[in-house]
């Protein structure tokens, strides 16, 4: 029996945001990529275990992030730190926002831990709701909260670091007042 | 007296406020700068609605940075490949 392409197509349509996802955790486009393809395998080699008319998009983020944690963090280990050269790997820019802008957001957005950052993405890019963020993190709904909330409020903090430029004082300037307890 | 008074608004204000507060409660920030730009006795304020929604707007825009690539050429063939399959 063949797949039913109503179910197919649902796993097609998901792959865009699965990848962006994908990138978010691995900090790098080639591996993102292999890992959306292992995820398509495992996906419809246990297609049966998805009940239709549930969540497809909860259930394929769900295994490519078990996928990720099994077998992609030994590695990241291994390699490099990815987290810090996720500012790095995306190449395009949107046409909304200004460049530098959107450079400094990136900048930030690889300063935060990494299951701040996957939580902050699922909630507040893929458009996940609290509930399905935390099955698919596999942790308490609160715990997401907590996550997003601490994501929001370090990225707040480091973005406002930024607009002292345009109207504080320089950046020499606030070395010295920042590094005030050196004496 | 008056730190007394602080911590019983601060009660006060934090049952009125959404999930945000939980992660106020945790200051993150050891840069004076950051503090000193900003109010140290109202926390929440950091987070106001202009910052909020510049980082959704960054973050989504980022995201869809990505989202508009579509479907990688490779994975439609794998996908379609593994579908026609007969399956077990």
């Amino acid at each position: 029996m063949k797949l039913d392409p109503a179910i197919r197509d649902q796993v097609l349509g998901t792959v865009p945001s699965l990848r962006a996802f994908a990138i978010s955790l691995c900090g790098n486009i080639d591996r993102a990529d292999d890992l959306v393809q292992e995820t398509m395998l495992r996906a419809l080699a246990h297609i049966d275990s998805f009940e239709p008319g549930t969540n497809m998009p909860a259930w394929l983020f769900t295994i490519l992030r078990n996928l990720f944690r099994s077998e992609y963090r030994k590695r990241r280990r291994e390699v490099e730190d990815a987290d810090g050269r996720y500012a790095e790997t995306l190449i395009s820019h949107p046409e909304q926002t200004g460049r530098v802008e959107f450079e400094e957001f990136r900048a930030a957005l690889a300063k935060l831990p990494s299951d701040q950052r996957e939580a902050l993405i699922l909630v507040g890019a893929s458009g996940f709701s609290y509930d399905d963020a935390a099955a698919i993190c596999g942790c308490a709904v609160g715990t997401i909260k907590s996550r997003v909330n601490r994501a929001r409020t370090r990225l707040a903090d480091l973005l406002a670091i930024d607009s002292v430029d345009d109207f504080g004082p320089d950046r020499a300037t606030r070395a010295v007042l920042a590094g005030g307890g050196r004496s | 007296m008056g730190e007394r008074r602080k911590d019983d608004a601060m009660k006060h204000r934090k049952a009125n406020l959404e999930p945000f507060e939980a992660a106020t409660e945790q200051p993150e920030t050891q840069d004076p700068m950051v503090r000193s730009a900003t109010s140290p006795h109202k926390p929440e304020a950091r987070l106001g609605r202009e910052v909020q929604a510049r980082i959704g707007q960054q973050l989504r825009a980022m995201y869809n940075d990505v989202v508009n690539q579509g479907v990688p050429q490779h994975i439609t063939e794998l996908v379609r490949r593994l579908s026609d399959q007969d399956q077990d």
